[in-house]
């Protein structure tokens, strides 16, 4: 009886199991399409909340498993001038133009002397390499650049940028309408920008997913805005914004800008969506090393207005290279050729009768060199200026307004890339919840999308204080550098820490020029690019916006200026 | 209250019965789920959804019965038993989908652990009913009991099965899924220890272990998104017989219906049924523009299955096929039913493989040029596929050919995605070539366009290699009229700067999927 039951049972059960089957087989086709279809739409909504989520409980461990290390800029040397005291040279070389200074201005300069003729002149450059921001370096694996890193494409009207990109051969010539075309190699490859919040990546830099109606509306409203101030002329043709900003109109409506804060401006046009403002205050800590309320508004708007290719345009491509503007120092170097003089400081300028007496420590051979140039054109910036130039400081006393931010950027090799979901990498990956400004990958313009690469990653020091901040930063070791680097990227990269191969980090004391409100109309800022006797002056700080634009016209100038002293008509490059 | 009370006849309104019963309801719920989890996973990652079904089941069930069976083994303390097997049930049968997905992205032995894992979860909850109803059996009338305790059983099996195709798949995926009816398996164990405090004695290390599993599981649910990629890209209809993951994509071929096919990253790239008309037409029309060609390159194609069209003209003496991952060509070298289909070509003594990006090795590496091409990559559905359809990718391949020579290119479907394909067309016109495209109908694609392109300009060929299987003289003249619905669109060029292949190319294949 018992086994009986038993045996029905299991019958049962073999029955159960065919019905079910049989019904499974039937539906399975079916069920197993509609699984599919349902994933295929879920993708769109999930992986967001997911990551964010988890705390950064795990603090860092003491040491890193990569080696690296901290490369220039030659502090010790560099605050050596300040000491003063340097004993004389045995000699002085005669020499036509002495530039001191080999980053972009002062390259540019020496390429406009060549370009005109004038051979006779001397680069001196403090650091092993010249490029000063626009420097580069390079490894196995990939050229990188140490700060700048690309270049909106000119308009036309900005010749010398122009003429440089022709000779770089990334001007390729001009179209049916006379717009300029350039090579597609060195316009930045899509996808160019991402933008990691709320635990993923997502395209471009402005977070559309998740913005309100009127998160929308100001940000349009915000560009409209724009547009009118780059449809403004003057009365003489001239428009409010452009770059290089010799070029701007120095219209009253224009400079009253100046005046402002950006965040003040903001306020008074009712522009305050946290996103708009977010993306507003990461364009002034990426271009100018400050914040909304330590930036002039006209510079804000500059940022925007001048790279417009017209009202109510897209803003202008931007020209990259693997190593960031680096290529274009590897350009104008050559044009400077063997008068290039790296790792030479120069100690003092000082006028003798009819020309100037400069001296200058050769760090590379340990010791004491001297020039008698005929003009000299000061080619650093204002800080190491009124060290070498004696007297400076007292007849040109807006030289002290000059404040620049310093920064740290870390060049990151990598074995292979993270893996990651959402938006694919992109040239420029942007973290919103950082104090940093995300990284740029280096292999990116040259096309390798897989295995090893380097990654460049900057973060500015925006605290109001430049001199506290630099403090900081020089107080910061190897350790303590890789350490905010990798904390910063771990909530988008959380497996980055076993794909490093080695960390870099460059420390720059004086990285930016920082646009403070009131700086850049001011009249005595704006005649420190006037001459004082023979000495010329030329760098980027000067315009009060770091940018390659700005140094160079500066260098061209600075250069015209002198060769116009020799008396030498010639038609400007500017 | 928490005093130890031993086990034994108790008066009725110790245990809240009717409550219990309700979480016999939702134990059934997460016992079928883990089971619809398992045989759906294991269709999806092996195909032949029949036999992985009916397998799971019949494991799922068998082991049930060894839990019936083993129930009577377990005699004191069922109170406590009971809370542990909701915990147990809830680790195992939550983290079951991971695991298996895991198992069988990482290991070989992906059916053992299925297997283990469903006898697992089915012995563990096979013993949870025989367990509740002993617990049960001093309070409720015997008849009213089983036929409660079924009733409810069956009834929650109800829920699940509707629940899990209709909402759960759809909206969380199997991974949460499993994970979700993990964490509600180790609530009933929570709610249990309430439910059942009068026979559990002391409750606060029972209730730290249900808070325990409890937050493992939610830190899973947390973790799940990784997984959902893994499982977009496994979804085949038919068996499994290769599957590998390279450094760069998914490589899966899959058998059924007396022919196979390749995947990569879940995209068809060629059905041995109808392949030959897809490879016939990209590489015999530009031998037929220029014949006597001696050096050949192919980027991509990585299967071999372009090399053997190309090797059936004799005049070759070099072939360099570019194709970024080694896991492609080693497979189209040593997998049996690929190397009998490429004829072995890529063993070849005339055929060169390098494994590199085509766009990278045709820049930095110099070499005397070639007389054809052949482009054939996956289509541009990602920007590092969309880079080698731009003009640039084109310029750089020009300046690696000689002045005659004649490059063919995949370039997607004129019909499904006839902007994509025009812009492939304009793109390579930007470029400076000239350029004719093609079409013809290849089954398991749909239509299939081509674009057949020279320095020079040159006349649409007028004979091919005779003894092909699709290819004759008409037939090719033919693949080079489009029809009204295929005709040429005005589209933007596809450059480095802007990847509008890549926007159009998922704007156009999103209306078909």
């Amino acid at each position: 009886m018992r086994s009986g039951s038993a045996l029905l049972c299991g019958i049962g059960g073999i029955c159960r199991f065919f019905y079910f089957l049989f019904i499974y087989a039937i539906c399975s086709f079916k069920f197993i399409s509609l699984c599919g279809l349902a994933i295929m739409k879920r993708r769109d909504f999930l992986a967001a909340a997911a990551a964010s989520a988890i705390p950064l409980a795990c603090r860092p461990k003491p040491a890193f498993p990569f080696p690296g290390e901290l490369v220039g800029p030659d502090l010790p040397l560099g605050h050596w001038l300040r000491g003063g005291a340097f004993p004389d040279p045995d000699r002085f070389e005669p020499v036509s133009v002495l530039i001191v200074g080999g980053g972009v201005a002062g390259l540019s300069a020496g390429w406009r002397l060549a370009g005109a003729g004038l051979e006779d002149f001397q680069v001196l450059e403090l650091e092993p390499e010249p490029g000063g921001t626009s420097r580069s370096g390079r490894n196995h694996v990939s050229p990188f650049p140490w700060a700048a890193h690309y270049l909106p494409v000119p308009d036309r009207g900005n010749h010398a940028v122009l003429r440089l990109l022709k000779e770089c051969g990334v001007l390729e010539g001009f179209d049916a309408k006379g717009e300029p075309v350039f090579a597609e190699e060195a316009t930045a490859r899509a996808p160019e920008e991402r933008l990691f919040a709320y635990g993923q990546w997502w395209e471009g830099l402005y977070l559309r997913a998740g913005a309100s109606v009127e998160d929308e509306r100001q940000y349009h409203a915000f560009f409209r805005e724009v547009d009118r101030w780059a449809a403004f002329k003057d009365a003489q043709g001239r428009p409010a914004f452009s770059i290089p900003r010799s070029r701007c109109s120095d219209a009253p409506e224009a400079r009253a800008l100046d005046s402002l804060s950006f965040a003040v401006w903001l306020d008074g046009h009712g522009f305050s969506s946290p996103r708009l403002r977010w993306l507003l205050d990461y364009a002034c800590r990426d271009d100018y090393g400050s914040r909304l309320d330590t930036t002039s508004a006209w510079a804000g708007i500059f940022y925007f207005a001048a790279r417009k290719q017209g009202p109510g345009e897209d803003s202008r491509p931007l020209l990259t290279w693997p190593e960031g503007n680096g290529f274009l120092i590897d350009h104008l170097r050559r044009s400077c050729g063997d008068r290039l003089r790296c790792g030479v400081m120069a100690t003092s300028i000082r006028p003798d009768t009819d020309s100037l007496l400069v001296t200058a420590w050769d760090a590379t051979n340990q010791r004491r060199l001297g020039w008698r140039a005929k003009r000299v054109i000061f080619a650093g910036p204002q800080h190491v200026a009124r060290h070498v130039v004696e007297g400076l400081a007292t007849v040109r006393p807006a030289m002290t307004r000059i404040r620049n931010a310093p920064w740290l950027v870390a060049n990151l090799t990598l074995r292979s890339r993270p893996k990651e979901s959402g938006f694919p990498l992109a040239w420029d990956n942007v973290l919103r919840d950082s104090e940093a400004l995300g990284y740029v990958v280096a292999t990116h313009q040259s096309l390798r999308d897989h295995g090893p690469t380097v990654w460049t990653w900057y973060r500015p020091f925006t605290g109001p204080d430049c001199d506290a901040e630099r403090a900081r930063l020089r107080a910061m070791d190897w350790p303590a550098c890789a350490r905010m680097v990798m904390d910063d990227l771990r909530p988008a990269h959380p497996d980055l820490e076993g794909l490093v191969a080695r960390l870099d980090v460059m420390r720059w004391g004086h990285a930016m020029v920082r646009p403070a409100p009131g700086l850049l109309w001011d009249p005595d800022f704006l005649a420190l690019s006037k001459p004082h006797g023979a000495i010329h002056f030329a760098h980027t700080e000067l315009s009060g916006l770091a940018l390659f634009e700005e140094a160079q016209d500066h260098g061209l100038r600075a250069a015209e200026e002198v060769l116009a002293a020799y008396g030498r008509r010639e038609r400007s490059w500017r | 209250m928490a005093n130890s009370i031993p086990e034994g006849p108790l008066p009725t309104p110790t245990l809240k019965a009717p409550l219990l019963f309700l979480s016999v309801l939702l134990i059934a719920s997460c016992g079928l789920i883990y089971e619809l989890v398992a045989g759906t996973l294991s269709s999806y990652l092996l195909g032949d959804s029949v036999t992985q079904f009916s397998t799971v089941i019949g494991v799922y069930l068998s082991a049930m019965g060894l839990g019936s069976w083993l129930s009577k083994f377990l005699h004191r303390g069922l109170a406590r038993r009971f809370v542990d097997l909701e915990l147990a049930v809830a680790l195992v049968g939550g983290f079951s989908a991971p695991i298996l997905f895991m198992a069988f992205a990482h290991t070989h032995a992906f059916r053992v652990v299925l297997y283990g894992v469903v006898m697992a979860v089915g012995t563990l909850v096979g013993l949870e009913i025989p367990i509740l109803m002993r617990i049960l059996k001093d309070q409720v009338r015997f008849k009213d009991l089983v036929a409660g305790v079924l009733t409810l059983d069956y009834i929650g099996a109800l829920f699940a099965s509707l629940l899990f195709p209709l909402l759960l798949m759809p909206k969380l995926g199997l991974v949460r899924t499993s994970l979700l009816f993990g964490l509600l398996n180790a609530a009933v164990g929570l709610w249990s220890t309430h439910l059942l405090q009068s026979q559990l004695g002391p409750t606060r290390m029972i209730r730290l272990r249900c808070a325990v599993v409890m937050a493992l599981l939610a830190v899973g649910l947390v973790f799940a998104g990784k997984f959902t990629l893994a499982i977009e890209e496994e979804i085949f209809a038919d068996e499994i017989v290769y599957a590998k993951d390279s450094a760069y994509q998914r490589i899966v071929l899959t058998r059924g219906r007396g022919s196979f096919q390749l995947f990569l990253n879940g995209n068809l790239q060629f059905s041995s049924a109808d392949e030959y008309r897809y490879h016939e037409a990209l590489v015999h029309p530009a031998f037929a523009v220029r014949p006597g060609a001696k050096r050949v390159l192919i980027c991509g194609g990585g299967d071999g299955l372009a090399v053997r069209e190309v090797l059936k003209h004799p005049a070759v003496q070099e072939v360099v096929l570019v194709d970024l991952d080694p896991g492609m060509t080693d497979m189209a070298r040593n997998q049996p039913m690929v190397r009998q289909l490429n004829g072995a070509a890529l063993d070849d003594p005339r055929v060169k493989v390098i494994n590199a990006d085509a766009m990278v090795w045709l820049q930095e590496t110099p070499g005397p040029p070639f007389d054809l091409a052949f482009v054939d990559f996956p289509d541009p559905n990602t920007y590092a596929l969309g880079k080698l359809y731009t003009s640039r990718f084109y310029r750089i391949l020009q300046r690696r050919l000689t002045d005659d020579a004649v490059v063919a290119v995949q370039s997607t479907s004129p019909l499904m995605a006839r902007q994509s394909f025009w812009c492939i067309t304009a793109t390579m016109e930007a470029s400076g070539l000239k350029v004719r495209p093609y079409h013809l109908a290849v089954p398991s694609f749909g239509v299939w366009g081509f674009a057949l392109a020279s320095k020079r300009d040159f006349e649409v060929p007028a004979h091919v290699l005779p003894g092909l299987r699709h290819l004759s003289d008409e037939a090719t003249a033919a693949m080079f009229a489009f029809p009204k619905d295929m005709e040429r669109v005005p589209v933007e060029v596809n450059r480095l700067d802007n990847q509008v292949l890549v926007h159009l190319y998922t704007r156009e294949w999103r209306r078909w999927s």
